[in-house]
């Protein structure tokens, strides 16, 4: 296990959880929305950019940005569960959004006492947007939270689908332990506090249980995803894969 | 991105002569008309029809191009293409807003849009079938609607006016954007050259269509120019368009697919060959190879939001009712 | 219940030192999302350092009908203008 790793676990979480917003652009419930989600699928979009970069040039084996995002299958890919759950409704895209904004945001707070150039600055950067990522999707979890008898039930349906996957943000994988021993990454079972902090106020306000979970679903970090990762990968990765070597 | 001669707009109108001569004298002096100004009924509903064209022709142009975010190529590509599509949706937004002035909402205009009683450009019922759409989309149908929307910033009407100088500062990048994916092409591989070309053939007529009928087949046009609602006519931004984007495919060693195009030294610009105006009608009637699709995908959204909307409004009245109790 | 979103106008401070400028407008049910809505819609360039959103059906305006009463009056008070008074060029500038 290596440091690059960890950064590539990070960045596919940025760029799996960009993609899944840009599949929203042109189909939103309002104009305004068809804005502010491509606004924050290119943040994390931006970031996931920085850290492929990063870990390329860390792995040293001169691969590209590209070459990380468009040539690794879905056994590769290290990203988190959540960021892959399909975007159901506007109800789960929200929660979605703000589950992992809550957690990037002090995780972004800390990296910025790393020991790594090229994270501090994306870290500086990252943690504004995520701040705005939770103000945007926490509203909109309160408004569907305590709005119709429809939108609550929705909200309800999507912490039923999502709380699921919120205990594996928290796990540090072997890699990530390597980063975090480096001092390159912060530890991510630190940010619980903040998180729930977060969620509990959002909660509230959106009139939503806190539910227990049980059985919480983890194995993104060693490449076990669900179904439709590979069904994502494989649209997004067709035109790179089909013209090897090729220029765009 | 937008540019077609308006299409069925009705600019009859029946106010006194003394007033419409008052009205053409602002006009003509360049006055510009705001909302609230005494106008024509027959300007207001150009403008209401045309304004609403234009919006949904933003919003529609959505989603040809949004069909390859998800396959953009390089991470790079696909943050660009995310903005610029992002951007057509803000173009809509502006643009209903400009309309709203004229007091029609933007829940009216939509269900015009999703009933099909209001057009849009008719190059969007056309499909992307490649990633060289995308470049293509940008160097030719951006490239045909700034030739028309620059001259729009001078429009009569304030509200659209401003929209537009908006509009035309922010799309500066999407023809850019356009050619250099194009161009990236022309000189990559064998399959790449012969995609940019294959897009080409594909896009050249309609995009050459987008101006609109002939000067002489256009029936409003008239009217529109004198209230200063179009500044040139459909044959005008055509030529200027033909001219500035035969040297840019020669650049790239692409092939413009029209046999009998040619320059013409005594007019200083190119000549083209004749363009199938029934292909053109029967776009705009609402037969093009994608036209009951774009509907029911803006349907769709429009449909499934609905919850998301209704909800957001029950939250308000909420928010006010116990801010009411509060005080 | 109303159904339809309501109508807010965006004001934008292009930078400190400037006063806030109308520029456009936006749908949303409340203020909070007015405000996310502004800034996603009309800052994505750059373009301000602090947002107004206002309900358009709040804005008092003039009246169109009034327009020659309220505005052509001061077109003769010309006296409230410098360039009215006649000061000599060995003065200096004043």
């Amino acid at each position: 296990m290596a440091v690059y790793q960890a950064l590539l676990e990070l960045a596919d979480d940025n760029l799996v959880l960009g993609h899944r917003l840009s599949e929203w652009c042109g189909h939103a419930p309002m104009l305004e929305e068809d804005l502010a989600m491509p606004n924050m699928a290119l943040d994390l979009i931006g970031t996931a950019r920085v850290l492929y970069d990063r870990a390329a040039a860390l792995e040293g084996k001169g691969q590209s940005e590209d070459d990380m995002a468009f040539l690794r299958g879905e056994r590769e890919y290290r990203n988190c569960l959540l960021v892959e759950r399909p975007n159901e409704d506007f109800a789960q895209t929200m929660l979605r959004q703000l589950y992992f904004a809550a957690f990037m945001k002090p995780f972004w707070d800390a990296a910025l006492n790393g020991t790594d150039e090229v994270v501090r600055g994306v870290a500086g950067k990252a943690a504004k947007e995520m701040a705005y990522h939770i103000r945007h999707a926490g509203e909109w979890v309160i408004r569907l939270g305590d709005g119709t008898d429809e939108s609550a039930a929705r909200m309800r349906d999507a912490v039923f689908a999502l709380s699921i996957y919120v205990d594996e943000l928290f796990e540090s994988s072997a890699a990530a332990a390597e980063a975090e021993a480096a001092g390159v990454l912060p530890k991510r079972a630190d940010m619980r506090p903040a998180f729930d902090a977060v969620i509990a106020q959002v909660f509230t306000e959106a009139l939503l249980e806190a539910p227990s979970v049980d059985y919480p679903q983890t194995g993104g970090r060693d490449g076990r995803h669900g179904e439709g990762l590979g069904h994502m990968l494989a649209e997004m990765q067709s035109l790179y894969r089909a013209h090897p070597g090729a220029r765009w | 991105m937008y540019s077609q001669g308006l299409i069925g707009a009705d600019g009859s109108t029946h106010e006194t002569q003394e007033f419409l001569d008052r009205f053409q004298a602002r006009i003509d002096a360049e006055q510009k008309i705001e909302p609230t100004d005494a106008m024509p009924e027959g300007y207001r509903r150009t403008l209401v029809r045309q304004i609403g064209q234009h919006a949904h022709s933003e919003i529609v142009g959505m989603l040809p191009e949004g069909n390859w975010i998800t396959r953009a190529p390089t991470l790079r590509r696909k943050a660009a293409l995310l903005a610029k599509v992002q951007d057509e949706g803000g173009h809509g937004l502006y643009l209903y807003s400009a309309a709203e002035t004229l007091g029609v909402s933007r829940e009216e205009m939509t269900e015009e849009l999703l009933s099909g009683k209001a057009k849009y450009s008719s190059i969007f019922n056309y499909p992307t079938l490649s990633w060289a759409d995308i470049g293509t989309i940008g160097w030719l149908v951006d490239g045909a609607a700034i030739m028309n929307q620059i001259p729009l910033c001078r429009c009569s009407f304030g509200p659209y006016a401003r929209a537009m100088i908006r509009v035309c500062k922010e799309e500066s990048f999407h023809q850019r954007q356009g050619y250099e994916i194009v161009m990236t092409l022309a000189q990559g591989t064998p399959e790449q050259k012969e995609m940019a070309q294959d897009s080409l053939n594909r896009w050249w007529w309609p995009s050459i269509m987008m101006f609109g009928p002939h000067d002489a087949d256009s029936q409003h046009s008239d009217q529109s120019m004198a209230w200063k609602i179009k500044r040139f006519s459909n044959d005008e931004l055509r030529q200027k368009f033909i001219d500035a984007t035969v040297p840019q495919a020669e650049y790239l060693g692409l092939k413009i697919p029209d046999p009998d195009l040619k320059w013409n030294e005594e007019k200083g610009g190119y000549d083209h060959g004749p363009i199938d105006w029934s292909e053109f009608w029967r776009v705009v009637k609402g037969h093009g190879p994608m036209a009951r699709d774009r509907i029911k995908d803006r349907k769709a959204a429009w449909d499934n939001g609905a919850w998301v909307r209704e909800a957001a409004l029950a939250h308000a009245e909420k928010r006010r009712a116990r801010k009411m109790a509060a005080e | 219940m109303v159904t339809t979103t309501p109508l807010w106008e965006v004001f934008i401070r292009p930078r400190n030192g400037l006063s806030h400028k109308h520029v456009g407008s936006i749908h949303a049910a409340d203020e909070v999302l007015a405000l996310q809505a502004a800034r996603d819609v009309y800052t994505r360039r750059g373009e301000g350092t602090s947002i107004w959103v206002v309900r358009s059906a709040d804005i008092v305006a003039s009246d169109p009908d009034q327009a020659a009463e309220n505005f052509e009056p001061t077109a003769d008070k010309i006296y409230r203008h410098p360039t009215f008074y006649d000061i000599p060029e060995e003065v200096g500038h004043m």
